[in-house]
């Protein structure tokens, strides 16, 4: 049977890992390669790079820490920020991405992901969608969550599988940075509309949410985290140990 | 030195790492002198069967590959790669394979309940069927890395591994010098290197 995926979720800004990672025993915490090898040699089952350079050296620079860290990690690599084209998939599957993950670009003009699951397969293109409920209704938020596209979320997301993403991940900005655990509601919402894999995102703030999330929405494939991870609040062999000891198909 | 064959399909960086991180040297080549003049093959493989086939034959590589083979040359075929090596596959229609293999590959969309997502994404373990090179560094119930939606029949004759998705279906191959992973080895940790550094000790005939 598949594995339930654990992600650590890694911000880089002008090829340098940001948002503060905090561990002891790692020489270089903002180098994208020590800590890519960190958490593949800690039961990590996937990485998500998420570049959030704006400029064009800064994108650069990017690509050579993916380039990097692609030579020397085995695992499966998914890379966001920044995708707008198919001339950026291209760029960063070149790199050793193996997914690439599009949200605003998307949002902007939809036929990316279509485009782009021709060319390189649907289990490549993942939809990333910020949704925060408005007046009681799932929301799309672009720009970082920073704008209210008026999209319903749902929808919205049926649309991009429809088109031919392979994999949704769900951020919820209502419960991002709580540390209250994951948007139960909001995911049992999305994985019923959508038969693809369902990546979980915003509000994991200790173990116990983990096992909250898989326990009450099997059909719910991976969670994924940052500062948890990076702060060593949440460490990742134990997090598998103990849903493994909960009946969790989980890799160790 | 390995030739990795480049018939137009996939991402070629990951395999190229991966062999570079055990110290075996691989090249990625459609050259039929270097191919010939290599110890052992890769075909790698992604996206739709018989545009793949297609660029295959286009590239003469086929013909190639056949030949290496014959000549017990070892080679494996990962995922797609795997897939061409049988002898035909009913992804979207019915498209013929290398026929290295008996054998066809089917959609899991009409095999397994519709409760399972398709493709199959994920980490799955793998059940050992045959005691062959590719194990050396393998243990029973290790978890691989898979990504597809058309799956090989199980045979007595060449199933080396099994996994479960729904059913039980063919996770590796091997016939005499022919192996295959319908996983990537390249993204299945130290599991999958351990994979690859195996076929690089296997024995031609």
């Amino acid at each position: 049977m598949i594995t339930k995926r654990i992600i650590p979720c890694l911000d880089v800004k002008n090829g340098r890992v940001v948002k503060g990672v905090n561990f002891e025993g790692l020489a270089d915490v903002s180098s994208p390669v020590s800590l890519a090898k960190y958490y593949s040699e800690n039961g990590a089952d996937e990485l998500v790079f998420y570049d959030i350079t704006a400029s064009a050296e800064g994108r650069a620079l990017f690509t050579d820490a993916l380039r990097e860290v692609a030579s020397q990690i085995f695992i499966p690599l998914t890379v966001g920020g920044g995708i707008n084209t198919v001339e950026d998939f291209d760029r960063v599957l070149k790199c050793g991405a193996d997914k690439v993950s599009v949200n605003s670009g998307a949002i902007r003009r939809p036929e990316l992901i279509s485009e782009a699951a021709k060319l390189y397969g649907d289990q490549c293109v993942v939809i990333s969608a910020d949704v925060k409920r408005v007046d009681g209704v799932f929301r799309v938020f672009a720009k970082g969550g920073r704008e209210n596209t008026g999209m319903e979320a749902i929808s919205w997301i049926k649309h991009c599988v429809e088109l031919g993403a392979g994999e949704v991940v769900v951020n919820s900005i209502d419960t991002d940075g709580v540390k209250g655990g994951f948007d139960l509601e909001m995911l049992r919402a999305v994985s019923d509309a959508v038969n693809v894999p369902v990546i979980a995102s915003g509000g994991a703030g200790c173990i116990a949410h983990f096992t909250e999330l898989f326990q009450e929405i099997p059909d719910v494939d991976a969670g994924l985290a940052a500062s948890i991870f990076h702060f060593g609040e949440v460490k990742i062999p134990d997090l598998k140990k103990t849903l493994a000891a909960e009946g969790i198909c989980v890799r160790i | 030195m390995i030739a990795i064959l480049d018939y137009g399909v996939g991402n070629l960086f990951s395999l190229r790492s991966s062999f570079a991180a055990i110290g075996a040297t691989a090249v990625v080549t459609a050259d039929p002198a270097v191919i010939h003049a290599a110890d052992k093959l890769i075909l790698p493989g992604v996206g739709a069967f018989e545009d793949a086939a297609r660029k295959l034959r286009d590239s003469g590589l086929d013909v190639v590959l056949k030949e290496e083979a014959a000549k017990g040359k070892p080679l494996m075929g990962i995922c797609l790669g795997m897939q061409l090596l049988f002898e035909k596959s009913y992804e979207y229609g019915e498209h013929e394979g290398l026929g290295l293999l008996k054998g066809s590959i089917l959609p899991f969309a009409e095999h397994i309940e519709k409760n399972y997502k398709i493709p199959h994404i994920g980490w799955n373990k793998l059940s050992l069927k045959k005691d062959i090179p590719l194990w050396k560094y393998v243990n029973e119930g290790d978890y691989v890395y898979f990504v597809h939606s058309f799956f090989a029949e199980l045979s007595e004759e060449h199933t080396a591994a099994s996994a479960e998705y729904g059913i039980t279906f063919t996770a590796a191959v091997a016939k005499d010098n022919v192996y295959g992973c319908q996983f990537h080895p390249e993204k299945s940790g130290n599991v999958g290197l351990g994979i690859l550094r195996g076929f690089c000790e296997a024995e031609g005939l």
